[in-house]
Order: structure tokens, then C-alpha cells, then sequence
């Protein structure tokens, strides 16, 4: 028995230590957010007391004495109605415009941002560097730098979130979601999966390393793999026998991929769509839904020959013929 | 007046042994084929009462769980289950019927001046389907459970997880049907069945939540009800609806879950805010202050509750601009809320006010449905989402919102009719004792889960980071409280049943035709067909409480 009351006290004491009532903020926009969130606190504590406390004023000044007379009539008073529509209307006119413009912000990755590869499996985070690193539960990132991280899931719903940083983003197969961050000094922060995933849910997380960018650099010298993902891409290209079709030579069966990425691709119906991730996965898994102006519809579809890791490889690859293409044109 | 049909509705004399509909048949057979809505109003009690227990065990051991970090009792694989069964249990078959089911029946046809609802086989035929709903998901619990949370997200639920998802789809489906056909019926009857001098204004306030709880209830349920199907026919056929991997969309699950799930909300709080404007006119004998913004703000919350539902979804992929505009319908629908709010205080100022245990659980009510809807507005609030959605910032929100509001409404509402149910009064003390007890256990239980979340805790983990642990000791010591709480009214409202004071027709000297019969009622409701001349809440002709409590 002593010694159970003594464990209690020994973890309790324990836990004060760690007690903190806010979490690290470690990214650019973590500041913005906590503002909104404090002024959000401050309106819920001035309206919890004054409601609290108009209650308990009442309670005691208006509590029944037997024989005192009082005036079952209420006269109720459209001044006040209207004020206690409109007054919190406002507030929340206010609040919204505040955080919308701010989630609007930040919603959209800056054009120069580091992209890295992210795959939810249950229940691991399989992360990938486009320099070549992989890693499992763990993300290294440089500081000060925009980092936008692409992501999709090999089976169920997961979500990427990082306390730290106030970002969050379900992650979701057969699609790609994307969040970005800028984290604004160095530290390890936990990266947690925030949708239910099944039965180790609780267990797929992991770290977030945010190194200065020399020790990210030298980080990424000493990656095992010193293959990119655009080289891995493009031996798979060959391997698959993609060039057969798509190769370099004018009379290819279907379009040539050089220079394709990010530009504006006509359809057989008319439209156009921008050659980006989502369409390329699209194109590779599901070439039937995809029709491009001027070429016959025969591609046979990938779905089960590669996994989400290799169809990233190949958008990588041709991404980088993209890049190659606009350098030797310059 | 009102005071005649009072006089006529009463037995002419005391001294005769009273009949009444808990009387005036025994056997199980009177009641298991009663037409009557009062003792159907009773059957539901006793069939939620057991679902809550169930539902209750869940939390319990979900809370020793996260005692310690790793886990203190069970493995991850059933934390998974007692969750999903908490969440499955409290919100399908514990609070959707809770306050309807039970004080609804019980209570429209008496308040309205009616001799039964419209469709009383109909009625009879709802508790049945629930019923069934009920032992199908008890089944489920005790043959393995279901691990995918209460909101079945695909494709998880439909090609991944292992348990029995389909039945407990199925459970829920079939427990719809009951919500449907009891809307409808009180729709039908609330238009249908007023007592002459009955008008729309002079309606209770508790009726006119019903009525549009009923609405959501007719017009929300069949999207569930297709959208578990669908689900069902996905996981055991292969057809490709919600998997990406059979060429499904996982978010149009999502779209149809939360269309009827938001609204779903409503069906639980609405309710519990018209028991609420019943005990505070009671217990202060005022008239309510601003009736008809009361009686709208109901129908505008049953209206917007429709249109809010992508804010489950602001991370989900869902596009920015979709996000904007739930964003603002959803702050939107927090103005009718606070307008209550507003109203049922400004209802005590000059009032005469006791406070005998109903009067706790309102003010109670009222306490924590503030904070349950003011956090509501961090969630609505599209940057801080981001960060708190999916967190123990969501849970103790919505349990401030659910329990807080709707449990301790329907706490308050049973005390405030249980004489007039049982024509027996509880120990007082008792009662105002436990809702004491339940007030800070569940302030000590979900208010340290506000931090949690802030801190970036995820929900439904059955492992955490060991910095997290002092708060989640907190929580749980709190849930220990919180179950004392309910536990002692369990004990003194079965020992009342049998030893209490035996109750007048109105021993709180309130307003309202269901105080104008006795207690417990006729079967038949009204000796007379009561005439209403005078508005809701004219507490100038109340007659005084029998027993004063200050």
C-alpha cells in the first residue's frame, strides 16, 4: 500500500514537471494560428464569466423568500434581442475574415518550396527525399526553408500533422493532398497520424528533425541510396518499357513527355488540364480516363504492376525531363 | 381558464384508490402490446437507460486505459472497439432517442392537451425496430465488437478492418427507421392533435424543439440510412462507391456521413434546450423572456444544421473554397444557439428562483452548453481547425456540447417530470447532491482534454507520448466522479419508485396541461379535453409549489 501511494506521488510529481498548457511553436504560420487561437480563448472566458457570473447574480438577488410578492410577467425587450444577435454576429464576422485570410494563405505552398514525398501505410510514415534518401517515421527538413510535402496513402484515410507547426492534412489513396510548412528553428517536433487508420493508429508516429541547412546538407550526403528519385524513375521508365511509346523519337504512339510538366495538356474532348502529379498518377493508373488530343487511347494501365513509391519515381522522372529541357533550351 | 379544466381533470375525491396507466393493466403483455405513448415513453427509458450503461462501461475502461502512457489494461486492438462501441452506443442508441423517445412520447400528448400521438400502433411499431437495432449492436459488442469509430470512415471500414462492421451498419440502419417513424408521428401530431385554444404560440417551448428535432429526424435519417447501406453493399459486394481502390470516393462518405451527422447534433441539443426553457420558467415562475426568438431560434438551428457539415472536413482535401463557405454557415449557426443562451438568463432577472435539482441541472446546462458552444466556434474557425481538428480538442468540445448540454438536460427533464411519470418525489438532497457530483466530474474530466488537444494530442490513441499523461490522469480521475454521478440517481430514482413521497398533480406549481391531471395520469390522459385560453408560461395563475425548497 505505501508503496503504491508512493508511486502515485512519485508519477504525479513526474508529471507536473512535463505540464506545459501550450505546445512548441516551431513554424512560420504557428504564431498567426495561436493568435487567433488566444483571441477565440479570450472571447469564450469574457463570455463563460459573464454569463457565469449574470447567473449567480441572479441566483442570489431573485432567490425565492417565501411571502415576498414578485411579477411572473416578463417584458421582453427587442432592443436587447437585437443586440444579443448582432453583438456576437459581429465577432463572428471578425473571426472569420481574420482566420480565413490566414488559412487561405496558408493553404497554398510558395512557388520555390523543397518538395518532399510523403506515403502513409499502416501504420508508417514512408518518407521520400527527391535527392534519394528514404526514411520510416521520420522526416529531416532545413530550417527556413519552404518544405511542401506531397502526399498519398497506399490503403485507408491517414493524416499528417505536426503540433509544432499547426499543420495538419488528411492523407488519402488514389489521390494527392499536399500541406506545406516553414519551420522557423531547429528542434525535434512529433509527427502524429490523425485520422483513425485501424489498429496501431496510436503507433504511427513519429519525428519531425529540423536541422540547420549545413547539417541538412551534410544529412543528405550521407543518404544510403545515392540514387535520385528522378534516376530510380527513369530506369523504371525503361524497365517498364514506358520509351517504347513515349520515347525522344518523333513517331512515338503517345505524346512525348519532354518539357510536358506543368504546362497545359489538350484533351480529345476539348478541354485542357495542367500536366501536375495528380494528372501524371492519373495518366499512369488510369490511362483510360485520360485522353490527350492527336493520339489513340490504347495505353494499357499500371495499376497493380507499380505501388505509390514508383509511380512517384516516374513523376519525378519526368519531371526532370521538364527541367532538362528548359535548361538546354536556355 | 385554465384553472377550470385543472379542477375538472382531477379525481373528485383522494380518498379512492387511484387509477392510472401504470395501474390500470398488469402483466407483461400490457405492456409489451401497449398503445399507450406514456409506457412506450417508459419502454424506451428502460431500453436507453441499459444502452447508456453499456455505453458507459466502454468509457470507463477507455479512461483506465489512458491511465498510463502504454496502455494500463488493454491492448490496442480493443481500445479500437471501446471506443467505436462508446461512440456507436452513446450517440445511435443512447442520445438520438434520449430526450425524444422517452420525454417526448411521454410528454407531447399531455402538453398538447391530447388524448395519445396520432399513430399510436405506429409508435409502438418504433420502439420494436429500436429494439431490434439495439440487441443487433449488443450482439456485435459481445461476439468481437467493431473497431472503425462511430463514423465508419471507408475505405477503412469497408475493405480493411477485420471486425464486424457490417452488422453494426446494419444495426444502425435498422434503429434509423425507429427515428424516422417517431418523427413523423410527432409531426403529425403536433399539427393534428392540439387541444382547442391550443395555437402555435401558445405552444411550450418543448414542443416546439420537438417539432424541429422531428423535422431533422424525417429529413436527416434516410441519408444515414443509405449512406450505412451503401457501406454495406461496398464491404460484402465489392462495388466500388467509396474505395479508391475499386474506384470509390472515400470523401463523398464523408459528405454523406456528416449530412446526416451534424444535423444529428442538433437532434440530440435541440431537445435538451426545451426541457431547458420548461425548468427555468418553472423554477423561477417567470414567463420565458422572448418566446418566439426561443421558439424560431429551434427551427433556424433545425434549418442551418443542414447546411454546415463540411467543417468535419476542412482537412480532409476537401477544396478551399467549400471550406470558406461551411466556415461561415457554421458560425452562423452558433448565432441562434447564443440567442437562447441569452434568453434563458435574461428569463431568471426578477424572478422568484429555487433551486431544488431540476433547477441545477438547467443552470448546469446552461454553464457548460456555453463553453460546449463557444469552443465550437475554434472548430468552425478555419485556421485554428487545422490544428485542432481530430484532437482531444473535438472530444471535449462535443462532450460539452453532449453531455454537458444533452445528458444533463435529460437528467434535469427526468427529475422535473418524475413525479408526474411516476407520481413519486426523490430525496431531494440526494438529487441535488448528485447533480453537484456530476457538474465537477465532468468539468474535471473534459476540460483538461481542451489542453490536450491544444497540445496537439490526437483522438482515439490508445498509446501517447508520456508528456500528455498528467493531463489524461486528470481526465480519467474526473470520469470516476462523473460515474459516482450517475450511478446515485440510478440507486435513488428505482428507490423512489417504491418509497418516495407520493406526488400531487403538480408539486412544482408549474405551468403547463400535463401538471393539470394527475399523477401519474389516466391512461386515457385528460378526464375532459382541457381548453387552452391563456400563452405558455402565465405564471400569474400557477398555483403555489406543494412542497418549497429554498
Amino acid at each position: 500500500m505505501m508503496g503504491l501511494t508512493q508511486f502515485a506521488f512519485h508519477s504525479m510529481a513526474a508529471a507536473w514537471l512535463q505540464f506545459s498548457l501550450q505546445p512548441p511553436a516551431a513554424s512560420s504560420i504557428a504564431k498567426n494560428v495561436d493568435e487567433v487561437y488566444y483571441f477565440l480563448t479570450g472571447v469564450t472566458a469574457f463570455f463563460t464569466v459573464l454569463i457565469f457570473s449574470i447567473i449567480f447574480y441572479f441566483m442570489i438577488k431573485y432567490r425565492r423568500r417565501p411571502g415576498k410578492p414578485h411579477d411572473p410577467e416578463t417584458h421582453t425587450s427587442m432592443f436587447l434581442e437585437l443586440s444579443w444577435t448582432i453583438i456576437p454576429s459581429l465577432i463572428c464576422v471578425v473571426i472569420f475574415v481574420w482566420s480565413s485570410a490566414l488559412f487561405v494563405r496558408n493553404s497554398r505552398p510558395p512557388a520555390n518550396s523543397r518538395e518532399i514525398f510523403v506515403i502513409g501505410k499502416q501504420w508508417m510514415w514512408h518518407i521520400q527525399h527527391p535527392e534519394g534518401p528514404r526514411e520510416i517515421d521520420a522526416l529531416h527538413v532545413p530550417v527556413g526553408e519552404n518544405i511542401k510535402l506531397t502526399m498519398t496513402s497506399q490503403d485507408v484515410i491517414h493524416g499528417f500533422y505536426i503540433p509544432a507547426f499547426r499543420v495538419k492534412k488528411d492523407v488519402l489513396p488514389g489521390r494527392y493532398t499536399s500541406v506545406w510548412f516553414k519551420a522557423d528553428r531547429t528542434g525535434v517536433f512529433h509527427l502524429f497520424c490523425s485520422q483513425y487508420c485501424g489498429t496501431n493508429h496510436s503507433e504511427m508516429i513519429g519525428w519531425i528533425y529540423v536541422m540547420s541547412p549545413t547539417d541538412y546538407a551534410a544529412w543528405l550526403a550521407q543518404g544510403e541510396q545515392s540514387e535520385s528519385l528522378a534516376q530510380q524513375g527513369a530506369r523504371l521508365f525503361t524497365q517498364l518499357g514506358c520509351d517504347s511509346c513515349h520515347g525522344t523519337a518523333a513517331a512515338s504512339t503517345g505524346p512525348a513527355l519532354a518539357g510536358i510538366y506543368g504546362k497545359p495538356e489538350k484533351l480529345a474532348d476539348g478541354s485542357t488540364r495542367v500536366v501536375d502529379d495528380s494528372f501524371l498518377r492519373q495518366a499512369i493508373l488510369t490511362p483510360s480516363t485520360i485522353h490527350v488530343a492527336g493520339y489513340p487511347q490504347i495505353m494499357p494501365t499500371f495499376t497493380g504492376q507499380v505501388n505509390e513509391e514508383q509511380v512517384l519515381q516516374l513523376i519525378a522522372y519526368v519531371k526532370s525531363l521538364g527541367a532538362q529541357e528548359r535548361t538546354n533550351g536556355q | 381558464m385554465s384553472t377550470t379544466a385543472t379542477v375538472e381533470n382531477l379525481p373528485s375525491s383522494s380518498a379512492e384508490p387511484q387509477v392510472n396507466y401504470l395501474n390500470a393493466r398488469y402483466g407483461v403483455r400490457s405492456w409489451l402490446l401497449t398503445l399507450d405513448h406514456k409506457r412506450i415513453g417508459l419502454l424506451y427509458l428502460g431500453t436507453i437507460t441499459l444502452m447508456f450503461v453499456v455505453g458507459g462501461i466502454a468509457a470507463t475502461l477507455m479512461r483506465l486505459n489512458l491511465i498510463e502512457p502504454q496502455g494500463a489494461l488493454v491492448e490496442p486492438e480493443t481500445y479500437n472497439k471501446l471506443f467505436s462501441t462508446h461512440g456507436i452506443v452513446m450517440v445511435f442508441f443512447f442520445l438520438v432517442p434520449s430526450i425524444p423517445a422517452t420525454l417526448g412520447n411521454f410528454l407531447i400528448p399531455l402538453m398538447i392537451g391530447a388524448r395519445d400521438v396520432a399513430f399510436p400502433k405506429l409508435n409502438l411499431m418504433s420502439w420494436y425496430i429500436f429494439v431490434t437495432g439495439c440487441v443487433l449492436m449488443l450482439y456485435v459488442v459481445c461476439t468481437g465488437g467493431v473497431d472503425t469509430g462511430w463514423t465508419f470512415y471507408p475505405p477503412y471500414s469497408s475493405s480493411y478492418a477485420h471486425t464486424d462492421v457490417f452488422l453494426a451498419a446494419m444495426a444502425i440502419f435498422i434503429a434509423g427507421f425507429s427515428s424516422i417513424l417517431t418523427g413523423m408521428n410527432f409531426v403529425v401530431t403536433i399539427h393534428k392533435m392540439r387541444a382547442p385554444g391550443m395555437t402555435w404560440f401558445r405552444l411550450p417551448l418543448f414542443i416546439w424543439s420537438l417539432y424541429a428535432t422531428s423535422i431533422i429526424f424525417v429529413l436527416g435519417t434516410p441519408v444515414i440510412a443509405i449512406t450505412l447501406l451503401l457501406l454495406g453493399v461496398e464491404r460484402l459486394l465489392h462495388v466500388g462507391i467509396f474505395d479508391p481502390a475499386l474506384g470509390g470516393d472515400p470523401l463523398l462518405f464523408q459528405h454523406m456521413f456528416w449530412f446526416y451527422s451534424h444535423p444529428a447534433v442538433y437532434i440530440m441539443v435541440l431537445p435538451s434546450m426545451g426541457v431547458i426553457s420548461e425548468l427555468i420558467t418553472a423554477f423561477s415562475r417567470k414567463r420565458i423572456f422572448g418566446y418566439s426568438f426561443v421558439a424560431f431560434s429551434s427551427l433556424a438551428i433545425a434549418v442551418i444544421s443542414f447546411l454546415v457539415w463540411g467543417h468535419h472536413m476542412f482537412v480532409s482535401g476537401q477544396s478551399v473554397y467549400a471550406g470558406l463557405v461551411f466556415s461561415v454557415l457554421s458560425f452562423l449557426v452558433a448565432i441562434p444557439s447564443a440567442v437562447k443562451v441569452f434568453n434563458w438568463t435574461a428569463t431568471l432577472y426578477k424572478g422568484s428562483i429555487s433551486y431544488e435539482a431540476p433547477m441545477l441541472y438547467a443552470l448546469g446546462f446552461i454553464g457548460l452548453f456555453t463553453i460546449g458552444g463557444l469552443t465550437g466556434l475554434f472548430l468552425a474557425s478555419l485556421s485554428t481547425d487545422v490544428h485542432l481538428n481530430g484532437t482531444y480538442f473535438v472530444v471535449a468540445h462535443f462532450h460539452y456540447v453532449m453531455v454537458g448540454g444533452a445528458v444533463m438536460a435529460f437528467m434535469g427533464g427526468l427529475h422535473f417530470w418524475w413525479p408526474k411519470i411516476t407520481g413519486r418525489i426523490y430525496p431531494d438532497l440526494w438529487a441535488r447532491f448528485a447533480a453537484l457530483i456530476i457538474f465537477v466530474g465532468f468539468n474535471l474530466t473534459f476540460f483538461p482534454q481542451f489542453v490536450l488537444g491544444y497540445l496537439g494530442m490526437p483522438r482515439r490513441y490508445a498509446m501517447y507520448p508520456a508528456e500528455f499523461q498528467a493531463l489524461n490522469v486528470l481526465s480519467s480521475a474526473g470520469a470516476s466522479v462523473l460515474a459516482v454521478g450517475y450511478v446515485i440517481p440510478l440507486i435513488y430514482l428505482f428507490w423512489s419508485l417504491k418509497y418516495g413521497e407520493v406526488a400531487g398533480p403538480n408539486p412544482w406549481g408549474a405551468k403547463g396541461l400535463e401538471w393539470t391531471t394527475q399523477s401519474p395520469p389516466l391512461t386515457e390522459n385528460f378526464l375532459k379535453t382541457p381548453i387552452v385560453t391563456e400563452e405558455a408560461y402565465s405564471y400569474e395563475t400557477a398555483p403555489e409549489p406543494e412542497v418549497v425548497r429554498v
